[in-house]
């Protein structure tokens, strides 16, 4: 019995040539800054692209090494991602430098912790090895997921920054658990719902062509939605506590393949967002501003200077280092992209939601075409975090839906955020590895054919 | 579990897809607004750094940026101080811009999008963006006539002149006193900035305000042209032709009566038309108004332009017939017929309609702004005159002219007549009542079979400045004006 094999190629000098690309564009971004703004290129200029390509390069050599079979198009478009958020971070430092020389360098934390992000996707790479290890933890990374969004309401680690309560403080290290439980929360939602999917989905009632799941089953996401109201309360983290859900929500509609959970979902969510925006003062702030900004000109002072920023920027934007985006509060971070749309213009920030767009695209791709069903409600899960992310935080500094706190992946300036989506993508490397790599040879034994081969690593 | 994760995709596509469209909307449609709002700093900065485009009259600068050593790159200048405040406006870092400074702000400052390739051309070419220029159609020598004319009168008179070109609605001069020097609010010295607004706004002569486009006041009998026009038309009356005139016009059931300005008779109990506006006779256009009717009257005035905005390139107000389009009582429609009661009009507004009655009854809409130009000299826009209404048939125009001669060679008009010149003219004196302060107003034009320019004096009187006539005080400034326009 010989079946002809199709055997996926592993396209990892693809990657490294499209990888090249990504530094290319980075080095030359930040020349382009340093000759704009102080007319010269610094020496510290080529230290920092020695740095980055040195940590692009191995988080490469990791990849092609441990998971040769993983997706290619990935690492080059996150390392795209997080050399352009670095780069506009360098920028609005030589503003804030320039108003005040005290001022530290962002960027160079950046660079550190983007260091660090690199090395926890090799060592998730190395470690992992194979996804389906982690269902083996369901539970335990439901235990920590809820421990880690506990943290920041403790009393003396736990930490209030603007008016939301999302940041533990521990020695010099400030941390959110907010990114880490987000992966927490999809590896326990793919692990659980793997099991419990048959009973979520094969009961219930059908009304108006849609299969509503029955009062009883409605437990779990009756308590996914009470987290997230209680996230929305207590932390008042309007963006965590969307993000939370709709992860829930979409790992719950992809287990079960009944659209009526997404229904309830939807309704549930409409229902909370209702009543939060009657009764929490910070969530009719948000809507406020949404829906005028220019009626309090001086509360909603960074939504407005962002969006003249972004008009400012027009089609063609200012160029590297001539717009003025330090004029908005937290450019560097929550406001990044309005920071890009300004000196890049339309164009760049269109390029730059396309590479979210390439990033989702293979992470459904990976969903797809994983074998087990954990691997696939995993991957989609991830997938589903990082582009309602995206879009809530894109469409809340662009005025398309109320703004709410949420870091942009791999631009915003912040440790946690970076670490947590290179892990992030070394899972979703991990999975497409796992299954795009050739099945291990079947040894003809004639006897047991019926039995599945798993290779164990 | 596959078919829900392609719907999941369709759903991430459809988000993605809702961000790029907010963003294009964003920086594409918005883009203006955003950029014109006027806390938007960042455009001031970069404005006000960049080397802005001149305003000329008659091929010399009255605006332009000069390379400046403080914290912005380029001054703005204005060699001629208080000439041509009234037209250029200011351009301030703080308080903004007026004036042609404000109107034609998107040329000047290069963000025109008629500009766009210039602006690309600039940026391939690695050149700091201009702007572009705007040519106006102010007559440099009416423009200084008409200044020194109020000038001559006192620092502490308020007034305002407008010379229009009639066959055009070019503006050839625009005046108003008190001004003051747009130099001072362009400085670069903030604090210097902020201490000259202050006096200025503090002033109570308003020295910041366009007496010419934004002080609506009684018209007294420079309205009568109007009135004329009406009963010219309605009535079919020539100059010859019998008016009612007399000591006093009575109304029956009301005490009220409509006398003449110093009690006399006019002539006679019946005069001719002629002779009536010739001698600005109350009487004789109270009864005509009276005969015409509100409505026509007031059809006629916004036929010349009353009740619109027609004049855009400065913020100027809309004069009015009544107040609030009421019904009036008979008395009140007397004196609204002599432009009393509540007329209002601009020295603009009457401008227009002497240039009408001088261009045959055809209105023009009145333009300051002649070419705009990219900073390379290419004509971006050439301004074509535009028609606003026909007011009067032109036989009709050409009956008042006559009588509006006469006034001029024989009647209250006489301290405006130029030797060698025909001239036509009307004049008008509001002295509505005893608290009110009197205005003295004349309008004109010259020569009066081939006009070739419409002028509107205002001479506002103050408690210590009693006297006042229209002729007097009007008529030697529109003769400097014309003289200068002519030559």
């Amino acid at each position: 019995m010989s079946t002809p094999v199709w055997i996926p190629r592993k396209r990892r000098n693809v990657e490294l040539a499209m990888l090249f690309l990504a530094i290319l564009l980075t080095v030359l971004a930040r020349v382009s800054i340093e000759l704009t703004v102080n007319g010269s290129v610094p020496s510290s200029a080529y230290t920092f692209a020695v740095i980055f390509a040195a940590a692009a390069i191995g988080a490469h050599l990791a990849v092609r090494f441990i998971a040769p079979y993983a997706d290619p198009v990935i690492l080059p478009l996150v390392v795209c991602l997080n050399g352009i958020g670095i780069n506009m971070i360098h920028r609005i430092d030589l503003a804030r430098q320039a108003a005040n020389p005290d001022r530290g360098s962002l960027a160079a934390s950046q660079v550190t912790w983007t260091a660090v992000g690199i090395i926890g996707f090799i060592v998730v790479l190395a470690i992992v090895r194979d996804h389906r290890v982690l269902q083996k933890y369901t539970y335990t990374f439901g235990f920590i997921a809820i421990a880690l969004l506990l943290m920041p309401l403790l009393p003396v680690i736990g930490q209030e920054i603007r008016g939301a309560r999302l940041w533990i403080h521990v020695g010099p290290f400030s941390f959110q658990p907010g990114e880490a439980a987000k992966i927490s929360l999809a590896i326990f939602f793919a692990g659980y719902l793997v099991v419990k999917r048959d009973a979520l989905a094969l009961a219930g009632k059908r009304f108006a062509g849609i299969d509503f799941p029955r009062g009883r089953d409605l437990g779990p996401i009756g308590l996914a939605w009470l987290l997230s109201l209680g996230i929305l309360v207590f932390q008042r983290d309007l963006g965590s506590s969307l993000l939370f859900f709709g992860l829930f929500v979409v790992v719950l509609y992809v287990a079960t393949e009944r659209p009526g959970w997404v229904v309830v979902g939807v309704g549930l969510f409409l229902g909370g967002a209702y009543v939060a925006n009657l009764s929490f003062s910070h969530v009719q702030r948000r809507v406020s501003a949404w829906l005028d900004p220019w009626a309090n000109p001086e509360q909603n002072y960074q939504i407005i200077s962002a969006l003249y920023g972004m008009a400012h920027g027009g089609v063609l934007g200012r160029g590297w280092g001539e717009g003025r985006p330090e004029m908005t509060p937290f450019s560097f971070s929550d406001f990044i992209l309005t920071s890009l749309g300004e000196e890049l213009g339309l164009t760049g920030l269109m390029a730059i939601l396309m590479i979210y767009v390439l990033i989702v695209e293979r992470g459904v791709r990976i969903a797809l075409t994983c074998r087990d069903a954990f691997g696939k409600l995993l991957a989609i899960g991830l997938t589903a975090s990082l582009a309602f992310q995206v879009f809530v935080v894109a469409g809340g500094v662009t005025k398309l839906i109320p703004l709410t706190g949420l870091t942009t992946p791999f631009l915003a300036h912040g440790g946690s955020s970076i670490v947590m989506n290179w892990i992030i993508m070394a899972l979703l490397l991990v999975i497409s590895h796992q299954t795009r790599k050739p099945a291990p040879e079947v040894l003809e034994f004639s006897s047991d054919e019926a039995t599945q081969v798993v290779k164990l690593r | 579990m596959n078919k829900p994760i392609r719907s999941l995709a369709v759903v991430f596509g459809l988000l993605f897809f809702a961000l790029l469209l907010g963003i294009n909307h964003l920086q594409i449609v918005e883009a203006n607004t955003l950029n014109a709002k006027s806390d938007n700093r960042r455009v001031i900065d970069e404005e006000f750094s960049r080397e802005r485009g001149a305003i000329l009259v008659a091929g010399e600068p009255i605006a332009e940026s000069v390379p400046s050593e403080t914290a912005w790159e380029f001054q703005r200048r204005y060699p001629e101080g208080k000439l041509y405040s009234d037209i250029t406006g200011f351009y301030s870092y703080i308080y903004g811009r007026e004036g042609i400074e404000q109107t034609y702000n998107s040329v000047l400052s290069g963000n025109d999008d008629r500009l766009f390739v210039n602006r690309l051309v600039d940026l391939v070419s690695n050149k700091k963006p201009q702007g572009g220029s705007v040519e106006l159609t102010v007559n440099p020598e009416a423009q200084r006539a008409a200044a020194a004319g109020l000038a001559e009168l006192g620092a502490n008179r308020m007034g305002a002149v407008v010379a229009i070109e009639p066959a055009t609605g070019a503006i050839l001069a625009m005046s108003s006193q008190p001004s003051y020097d747009p130099n001072r609010l362009a400085s670069h010295d903030l604090v210097a900035v902020q201490d000259a607004w202050k006096s200025l706004n503090a002033d109570k002569n308003k020295p910041m305000l366009n007496r010419a486009t934004r002080s609506a006041l009684p018209p007294g009998s420079t309205f009568k042209l109007v009135t004329a026009a009406t009963a010219i038309e309605d009535l079919d009356l020539k100059p010859k032709d019998k008016v009612k005139a007399g000591r006093e016009l009575t109304f029956p059931g009301i005490s009220y009566t409509l006398t003449n300005s110093g009690g006399g008779t006019c002539g006679g109990n019946e005069i001719t038309l002629q002779q009536a506006l010739s001698v600005s006779c109350n009487v004789s256009f109270g009864w005509l108004g009276l005969k015409v009717g509100q409505e026509s009257l007031a059809a006629k005035a916004t036929s010349f332009g009353f009740e619109k905005k027609p004049f855009t390139d400065l913020s100027s107000y809309a004069s009015t017939f009544t107040a609030k389009n009421t019904e009036l009582e008979p008395p009140q429609l007397a004196q609204s017929a002599i432009g009393q009661f509540e007329v209002r009009a601009t020295p603009l507004q009457m401008a227009m309609v002497t240039a009408g009655i001088a261009n045959d009854g055809i209105v023009m809409k009145p333009q300051l702004a002649r070419i705009l130009r990219a900073p390379n000299l290419q004509v971006i826009e050439n301004i074509e005159p535009e028609q606003v209404d026909e007011a009067m048939t032109p036989a009709d125009a050409n009956e008042l002219t006559t009588m509006m001669v006469a006034t001029v060679d024989s009647g209250t008009g006489r301290p405006a007549r130029i030797p060698g010149v025909k001239v036509a003219g009307k004049t008008g004196t509001a002295q509505s009542a005893p608290d009110r302060p009197a205005y003295a107003w004349f309008v004109g034009f010259a020569p009066a079979d081939n006009p070739q320019v419409a002028v509107a004096v205002l001479v506002e009187s103050t408690k210590d400045t009693g006297d006042i006539g229209g002729g007097r005080l009007g008529g030697p400034i529109a003769r400097a004006v014309m003289e200068a326009a002519l030559r």
